[in-house]
C-alpha cells in the first residue's frame, strides 16, 4: 500500500472525528451561552428572589422576577399531560405485545406515530381552536386559554414516545421468563403484569422520564393554547405561562440586546435545561445499566 | 374453577377492552384533529392560496412567501447537516466504537437529543445572529436547525450502518481492501436505505419546527422571496402560528389550511420514510 494512500485515509479520518465533535461543541456552547447571560442576569437579581418571589414581571414597570410563577406553569401542563400518557401508553404497550394480534400491531404502530410526527404548531391550533371550546361546553368556568387543554392535547401527543419505547422494553424480555409464567398456569393479564412489566421496568421508567423530558420542552402548544399570565397556581382552569411560553413571547417583541429583559429569556431558558439535562443523564444512566439484564 | 382463577379472568377481559378503548381513542383523537382541520381549512385551499403573498385581508392571504422561506430554509440546513451527521455517525459506528471519547461523544449526542427545540433557539440567538452578525437571516435559522437534527442523522446513520453484517466487512478486508474503501464500497452501499429514511425522518422534524426560528427571528410577515442566504424570511410554521394567533375567523382558516398544506408534507415524508425501512428491512434479514 503506498504512503499517500495511508495519509489520505487519516486524513478523512481525521475530519470524520472533528465532524463528531461539533455535537460536543454544541453541548458545550448551550451550557456557555446560557451561563454567561445568566451570570449577567444574576449581577442584578439575587437568587433568593429568582427562586421564592412568586412574580414573574420583567416585562411591566414594576419588575419581579420570580421564576416559580413559570414554572408552575410548565410543570402544570407537564403534569396533566403525564397523567393521561403513561397509563394510556403502557397499556398500549402491553396489549401490542401480549394481546395483539401480528397484523393489529403492524397496522396500528405506525399509525400511532403519527400522533408523534405532526408538528406542534398544528397541535396547539388543534388545543385552542377545538379541544378548548369542546370542554368549554362541560365545564363553565374554563378560561379561553388554561392549562389543561394543552396539558391534554400534549399527553396525546407523548403517547407514541411511552408506547414505543416500553414496547421495545416488553420485547426484550426474554422468552423463556413469558413461557415459564404461561407454564404455571397464569394467563395473560398475570404474565404481563407479574412477570413481564416488572422485567421490563428500567426500560418502561425510561421511556417515562423521556417523555416527562419532552412534554417540559414543548413550546408551540403551550405558547397558542395556555397563555401568557405567569402565575403561582395548579388550577388547571386558569391560564397560565410556561418557561417556553415566556421566551417566545420576549422572542416576538422588541427587546433591546443586552437589557435585563433580554437576560431573562437566559436565566429562564437555563432553568428549563437543568430539568431536562438532569432527566435525560438519568434515562441514560438507568438505560446503560440495565442493557446487558438479559443479555 | 375456583375464585382467584374467575377474578384473573374478570381482570384479563377488562384490561383487554379498557386497552382497546385506550387504542381506540389515541386513534379517533388523530382522525378527529385531521377532520376538525379539514373542515375549517378546506374551503380557503385555492391556487391564489399558494401564490399569493400574506396580506392583513385573510381572504387574499397566501403562503407563497412562506413556502419559499421553507424551501430555502431546508435546503440549507441540510448542506449543512447531513454531511456533518452522516460523517460523525460513520466515524463513531465504525472507528470509534471502543475509545473513551467516542463513548463521551455518545452520551453528547444522546443528551442533545433531549435538549428541547426551544434551547436550541437561545443557541441560535447568541451565537449565530448576534456573534457571528447573521442577524434574522436565512442562515441564521439554517444553521440552528441544522444543530437541532443532527442528533436525529447521527443516531440513524449508526443504527444503519450497525446493521451491516460483520461478514461483508471481513470479504472486503479479505479482498484487500482498506477499511476506508470497505466504508465507502461496502458498509455505506449496504446501508443506504437506512440512512435515506433517518435523512427524511430528519426533514419532516425540520419542516415542523416552529419555536426555535422564532427566537432565532423568523418574521411573520414578509412579503417578498428571500433571494439569498442573508435575506430575512418566514416559514410556514410561523405564518401558521402568526394566523392562529390573530382574533378574526378569516385568518384561522387560513391557519387551518396552511395545516393542511403542512401535513400533506409531514405524512408523505413519514409514508415515503415507512416503505423504506420496510423494504430495506427485507433485504437486510433476506
Amino acid at each position: 500500500m503506498s504512503g499517500i494512500k495511508i495519509k489520505s485515509e487519516k486524513v478523512i479520518e481525521l475530519v470524520m472525528l472533528l465532524c463528531s465533535l461539533v455535537s460536543v461543541i454544541t453541548t458545550l456552547g448551550i451550557i456557555l451561552v446560557l451561563s454567561i447571560d445568566t451570570f449577567k442576569f444574576f449581577q442584578e437579581v439575587s437568587l433568593f428572589d429568582f427562586l421564592t418571589d412568586t412574580q414573574w414581571t420583567p416585562l411591566f414597570e414594576d419588575k419581579h422576577f420570580g421564576i416559580l410563577s413559570l414554572l408552575s406553569g410548565t410543570l402544570l401542563t407537564t403534569t396533566i399531560a403525564v397523567i393521561i400518557a403513561v397509563p394510556v401508553g403502557i397499556t398500549i404497550a402491553v396489549y401490542l405485545n401480549e394481546y395483539a394480534s401480528k397484523k393489529f400491531t403492524y397496522v396500528v404502530k405506525p399509525l400511532l406515530e403519527i400522533l408523534a410526527a405532526i408538528p406542534t404548531v398544528i397541535y396547539g391550533f388543534f388545543a385552542l381552536q377545538f379541544v378548548t371550546p369542546l370542554l368549554q361546553k362541560f365545564i363553565p368556568g374554563l378560561s379561553g386559554f388554561n392549562a389543561l387543554s394543552p396539558g391534554i392535547v400534549m399527553g396525546v401527543m407523548i403517547i407514541p414516545y411511552i408506547t414505543s419505547l416500553s414496547e421495545d422494553a416488553l420485547r426484550a424480555v426474554p422468552k423463556s421468563l413469558r413461557e415459564a409464567s404461561y407454564g404455571l398456569g397464569a394467563n395473560r393479564f398475570q404474565t404481563a403484569f407479574s412477570v413481564l412489566v416488572p422485567a421490563a421496568n428500567s426500560g418502561i421508567i425510561v421511556s417515562v422520564i423521556l417523555a416527562i423530558s419532552r412534554a417540559l420542552g414543548e413550546t408551540m402548544i403551550v405558547a397558542i393554547a395556555a397563555g401568557q399570565e405567569p402565575k403561582l397556581t395548579f388550577n388547571p382552569l386558569e391560564s397560565v405561562e410556561t418557561i417556553t411560553t415566556y421566551i417566545v413571547q420576549v422572542s416576538m417583541g422588541d427587546v433591546p440586546q443586552d437589557s435585563m429583559e433580554y437576560r431573562t429569556i437566559f436565566a429562564a431558558g437555563i432553568t428549563l435545561f437543568m430539568f431536562t439535562f438532569l432527566l435525560n443523564n438519568i434515562s441514560f444512566w438507568i438505560r446503560k445499566k440495565y442493557e446487558q439484564r438479559y443479555e | 374453577m375456583n375464585k382467584e382463577l374467575i377474578s384473573a379472568n374478570v381482570k384479563d377481559k377488562v384490561f383487554k377492552v379498557f386497552a382497546i378503548t385506550c387504542t381506540g381513542m389515541a386513534l379517533l383523537t388523530l382522525l378527529i384533529l385531521i377532520i376538525d382541520i379539514l373542515i375549517k381549512g378546506l374551503s380557503r385551499i385555492n391556487w391564489s392560496f399558494f401564490v399569493n403573498l400574506p396580506s392583513r385581508h385573510p381572504e387574499q392571504s397566501g403562503i407563497y412567501t412562506a413556502l419559499a422561506g421553507m424551501v430555502s430554509l431546508l435546503f440549507i440546513t441540510l448542506i449543512i447537516a447531513l454531511p456533518i451527521g452522516i460523517l460523525s455517525g460513520i466515524y463513531l459506528q465504525e472507528y470509534g466504537n471502543r475509545n473513551r471519547l467516542a463513548k463521551f461523544i455518545e452520551i453528547n449526542i444522546s443528551n442533545l437529543a433531549g435538549v428541547p427545540s426551544v434551547i436550541y433557539g437561545i443557541l441560535g440567538l447568541e451565537l449565530f445572529v448576534r456573534m457571528a452578525g447573521f442577524g434574522n437571516s436565512i442562515l441564521s435559522g439554517a444553521l440552528t436547525l441544522a444543530l437541532l437534527i443532527m442528533p436525529v442523522i447521527i443516531v440513524s446513520t449508526r443504527e444503519a450502518i450497525k446493521a451491516v453484517p460483520d461478514t461483508m466487512r471481513e470479504a472486503a478486508f479479505g479482498l484487500g481492501a482498506t477499511k476506508l474503501q470497505t466504508i465507502w464500497r461496502v458498509v455505506l452501499p449496504a446501508s443506504f436505505g437506512g440512512i435515506l429514511t433517518g435523512v427524511i425522518l430528519s426533514i419532516s422534524r425540520a419542516i415542523g419546527e416552529t419555536a426555535p426560528l422564532i427566537v432565532v427571528g423568523a418574521l411573520a410577515y414578509v412579503p417578498f422571496i428571500p433571494e439569498g442566504p442573508m435575506d430575512q424570511y418566514t416559514s410556514l410554521p410561523i405564518q401558521i402560528f402568526n394566523w392562529t394567533s390573530r382574533p378574526q375567523q378569516g385568518f384561522i382558516d387560513n391557519a387551518a389550511a396552511g395545516i393542511i398544506v403542512l401535513l400533506v408534507f409531514t405524512f408523505l415524508l413519514n409514508g415515503i420514510a415507512v416503505v423504506l425501512r420496510n423494504r430495506w428491512y427485507r433485504k437486510t434479514t433476506a
